[in-house]
């Protein structure tokens, strides 16, 4: 099936959110160099105001009939704009707390603000890519933009050392993808998920077909669960966390794990949904290896940004699990949990950049010992997310585990939801570390917050919706299930 | 909102107003939490006389939707079972939150708000009829008992602290595994659909252990009981009280709401386990509050002891009754409905005793550890010479721990041994030694502390209890005496429960 290229205008209205931010980022990377140092706010306002329109514009796409424009490479449907909503809120709340950040330790500058805009806009084009190509290229902006971003802080050494470290790995990730992806496309003869789906659900398919498809599906599966740092592709996910500034952790921790998590619907539910009998194998093991490893390397930390990225892979198991179970309904739990997960890391290194100040990262567990006094609610607030992140309910993180467990029960893996839970009770064992150092500690040294009004007012709001949102899911599981 | 509804969220809400006003301002936030509690207390009173005795159905009942997708309600109501445990929860609620008035100095507005906010969560975790809901109330009551230990506890918190909450969250995560694998068999997370959902052999006994491991912690039972006299010791009295009187009988009533109606077949092939390790607490765990010599590890040890009545009375009905092919209850070895109604009973009323108990041991280790700052036996000694008042009130509860007639120690226990009588004699027997070694224990404990000779001159010089304590201890005290004197309002009320539950008991799934 063959499309000739068809160019109208109407169909550029389709990508219009990208076409906006990217019409921004040259206007906001231009008129950097033009403002005078007591104006660099304004790079920081414009960013935020571009975000804000990206997400209103994605916002009124919501509903429209799918449409797939640039030869079938560019598709708009619910998935993508509502995708696109949560990127664009994630990120303007990354960007509030970033602001903190970077103005603490000299580090606010324009080109901060036009990479984070651009790694968004490769996520956008990963999150709508539909060919393999388009998704790749998205991947591409992304993984540069953000190479960079480590290295803003250019004169500290564990920076360069994490940038280098994840450019490195991560080119040898693309090319594992890029590998797999030649394979699909040897075989199908198309790099069109569309035409990759009609292939590979033909019931004709041959055995050296469905061969070469697997041999491919290895690889992309590879890639993927390297760019969301899964077991056993996890290894430069502590490093980089520790190495990055706190404010670039946080948004790698946060925003790109949404736009990998499409880029896995696109290519192996989208694409290849008809040979999720051989993915899902391999699945169940990375996503059983991230939650063990996850749970029980996160126990020996003593910093609080590698402890995370512990937590973070144990999260992304439970994520994949999702993707185990076939159904769309797993797949709608998955996304539940990764917009639940995505909540609660931004309120986690909010709190650790809330503490931030000139020359002190707050970046070891001993460094939140006796905050409760210092600061109750702040303190609460963490307390909120370490319990929702162990998952315990009345919080967002319990019910984003349930939903899981309930596909995962359902498909009938009563062992594997045991081993996972197994393991959540392990992992709560070093939240409640930071609980203990909150709470139960006395401070050691002082403690001051020096961060603005709005930082501490979209921090509040932020752990507070992951109590609301605890307590009344509904809606959200609906809307998750309503993207597939 | 209604009743029901009002006792589970006022308190939160109270709880959050409390923390509001903030520890700056602790008399304000005192006299609110007291006033919010007082109030709480009587509301709940009208529980128990609208309380219809003549039927074992729900009572009280709101449902309203809650998470849609999964059909999970926010559906709520209460039987015999699970009212005088609510109306438990408020009454000591009430007697914390006065005993820790001039205590606690630190932070003294969030102790009391987290008093409050559980007793909400405890009371919403006892009127739960949604599994989920359950699990949600179950789970969050964690939060406050964690913070209470870590927060107010003695010198090894923290370790007391984290065992408590990984322990009960381990077991727990198990009762939330197979709840949702009911819902995925049934399609429901009502606890009553629940009841009737037919389930093999195999299922049974999967999930019988699951219940068992999430409610056996939290009784608790030999041998996953280990967290409780570090929990206890560390605990600050509030704590300890909280704990004992109302937490622990979350894993009692979990036996009767889950295990019973929900896994009989296996709860019939299991008794024998179940009884076993309850012969166990009761005699050995007793032997080993014997040798104690902190006063709260010793009190922590009876309760074990004590809980492990409970658990026999449940499940000793399976060696009285069975089902008849014709669906008619039969007797094995000449026992009766009366003697396995006994057993259940007693445990229900075995409960509510030791809520009072414990409550009230407790409260007198944390008056002579105010004082002191000692919990150890060793340091005190003819406390009767300077506190005669406070001596009175101490013999008296360390009679009812030992289960004199006349009090409600004995009531529950004896209740027990009579059911148990019926199912074995060896077990009446081995659970009668708890008479002795209890009393052994409690009273040497009384022996060493108030009476003899005055070997620590400090001792001379402690104060009588004041009017605070003496009114909180005068109310335990008429609370165990009308317990153990006329205890019938209570059983007439779980009757009609019990008997259903006796029932579902006995019903067959397979």
């Amino acid at each position: 099936m063959m499309n000739t290229f068809q160019f109208d205008t109407a169909s550029l209205l389709v990508a219009l959110p990208e076409i906006f931010l990217l019409s921004s980022i040259v206007v906001i990377l231009l008129l950097d160099l033009f403002l005078t140092k007591g104006f660099k706010q304004v790079t920081y306002y414009l960013t935020q105001a571009s975000l804000l329109i990206t997400g209103i514009l994605s916002y009124s796409l919501i509903g429209q009939p799918e449409t797939l424009i640039f030869g079938n490479s560019f598709i708009l449907d619910d998935m993508a704009s509502v995708f696109k909503v949560f990127m664009m809120g994630a990120a303007m709340v990354a960007m509030v707390y970033s602001r903190h950040y970077l103005t603490q330790h000299s580090l606010f500058t324009g080109e901060y603000f036009v990479l984070v805009l651009l790694s968004i806009l490769g996520m956008m084009v990963m999150v709508s890519g539909y060919s393999l190509l388009t998704l790749y290229l998205g991947l591409e902006i992304l993984s540069l933009s953000l190479y960079t971003l480590i290295a803003i802080a250019r004169k500290r050494s564990s920076a360069i050392e994490a940038a280098l470290k994840y450019f490195v790995l991560g080119a040898i990730a693309s090319g594992l993808l890029l590998y797999g992806m030649s394979m699909i496309y040897g075989i199908s003869g198309s790099i069109n998920i569309i035409d990759i789906a009609a292939f590979a659900s033909d019931s004709n398919l041959g055995s050296r077909e469905t061969l070469i498809i697997n041999f491919g599906l290895v690889f992309l599966v590879i890639g993927i669960a390297f760019k969301l740092g899964a077991v056993p592709f996890h290894m430069w996910v502590p490093d980089v966390y520790e190495g990055s500034p706190t404010s670039v952790t946080m948004f790698i921790s946060t925003v790109p794990k949404i736009a990998a998590v499409a880029m896995l619907v696109r290519i192996l539910v989208d694409g290849l949904g008809s040979m999720h009998a051989y993915w899902s194998d391999l699945f169940m093991i990375i996503a059983l290896l991230s939650i063990a490893l996850g749970s029980v390397v996160a126990l020996m930390q003593t910093n609080i940004k590698r402890m995370f990225a512990y937590s973070t892979i144990s999260h992304v198991g439970f994520v994949m699990l999702g993707f185990v179970t076939g159904v769309v309904t797993g797949y709608g739990a998955a996304t539940f949990y990764i917009l639940a997960y995505v909540l609660m890391s931004l309120a986690a290194f909010g709190v650790i950049i809330l503490l931030n100040k000139k020359g002190f990262e707050a970046d070891q567990i001993s460094d939140y010992k006796g905050l409760s006094k210092h600061s109750p609610w702040f303190a609460l607030m963490m307390l909120v997310v370490m319990l929702s992140m162990a998952g315990v309910p009345p919080f967002i993180g319990f019910y984003s585990k349930f939903f899981i467990l309930q596909q995962v029960i359902s498909a009938g893996f009563v062992t594997v939801a045991i081993i996972a839970v197994v393991f959540a009770v392990i992992s709560a064992y070093y939240y409640l570390q930071i609980i203990k150092s909150m709470y139960f500690n006395d401070a050691e040294q002082e403690l001051t917050i020096t961060a603005p009004m709005d930082m501490k007012l979209v921090l509040s709001i932020n752990a507070i919706l992951i109590l609301v949102v605890g307590l009344f899911p509904d809606f959200w599981m609906r809307l998750s299930l309503s993207l597939f | 909102m209604e009743l029901l509804s009002l006792l589970i969220w006022l308190p939160i809400l109270g709880g959050a107003l409390v923390i509001l006003i903030g520890n700056d301002r602790a008399d304000t936030a005192k006299w609110l939490s007291v006033a919010i509690s007082v109030v709480i207390f009587v509301m709940s009173l009208s529980l128990y006389t609208d309380f219809d005795s003549t039927t074992h159905l729900m009572q009280f009942e709101e449902k309203a939707s809650w998470i849609s997708y999964f059909d999970i309600n926010y559906h709520i109501g209460v039987d015999g079972i699970s009212m005088p445990l609510i109306i438990l929860t408020t009454f000591s609620t009430i007697l914390v939150i006065i005993a820790g008035w001039e205590v606690i100095t630190r932070r003294t507005a969030h102790y009391m708000a987290a008093f409050l906010i559980m007793e909400g969560l405890i009371i919403g975790v006892f009127s739960s009829l949604d599994a989920i809901l359950f699990y949600t109330f179950w789970e969050a009551s964690l939060i406050p008992m964690l913070l209470i230990i870590g927060i107010w506890g003695g010198d090894n918190r923290v370790y007391a602290a984290i065992k408590f909450f990984l322990y009960t969250f381990l077991g727990s995560v198990m009762l939330l595994v197979s709840l949702i694998y009911m819902y995925t068999k049934g399609g429901s997370f009502s606890i009553l659909d629940m009841h009737n959902l037919s389930l093999t052999a195999a299922e049974q006994a999967w999930i019988f252990w699951a219940f068992f491991v999430a409610f056996a912690v939290k009784v608790p039972m030999f041998p996953v009981h280990t967290w409780l006299p570090d929990a206890h010791v560390q605990a600050p009295t509030g704590g300890s009280v909280i704990l004992a009187a109302i937490m622990l009988k979350m894993g009692g009533y979990g036996f009767f709401r889950f295990s019973l109606p929900i896994t009989p077949d296996a709860s019939l092939q299991f008794a024998d386990v179940v009884i076993a390790l309850s012969l166990i607490a009761i005699v050995y765990i007793g032997f080993v509050a014997l040798v104690q010599r902190d006063m709260k590890k010793l009190i922590a040890y009876s309760s074990i002891s004590h809980m492990g009545f409970v658990t026999l009375g449940v499940f000793a009905l399976f060696f009285i009754l069975k089902m008849g092919a014709d669906g008619n209850i039969i007797s094995i070895n000449g026992g009766s409905v009366e003697g396995a109604l006994l057993g259940l009973e007693g445990a229900m009323v075995q409960m509510i005793s030791h809520g009072f108990i414990s409550a009230a041991m407790f409260l007198v280790v944390g008056v002579l550890y105010d004082r002191l700052h000692s919990r150890e036996i060793s340091t005190y000694g003819g406390v009767i010479n300077s506190m005669p008042k406070f001596t009175g009130f101490a013999v008296l509860f360390a009679m009812a721990n030992a289960g004199l007639p006349g009090t409600s120690g004995f009531v529950g226990e004896f209740m027990v041994i009579l059911g148990a009588l019926q199912a074995n004699i060896w077990y009446a027997v081995l659970a009668a030694t708890t008479l002795i070694v209890g009393a052994a224990y409690t009273l040497w404990m009384v022996k060493r502390v108030f009476w003899g000779p005055v070997t620590n001159p400090a001792v001379e010089t402690l104060n009588d209890i004041n009017g605070r304590e003496f009114f909180v201890l005068t109310i335990l005290a008429l609370a165990v005496l009308i317990m153990g004197l006329y205890p019938q309002p209570v059983i007439e009320a779980i009757h009609s429960s019990i008997e259903h539950l006796l029932n579902q008991a006995l019903t067959s799934k397979l």
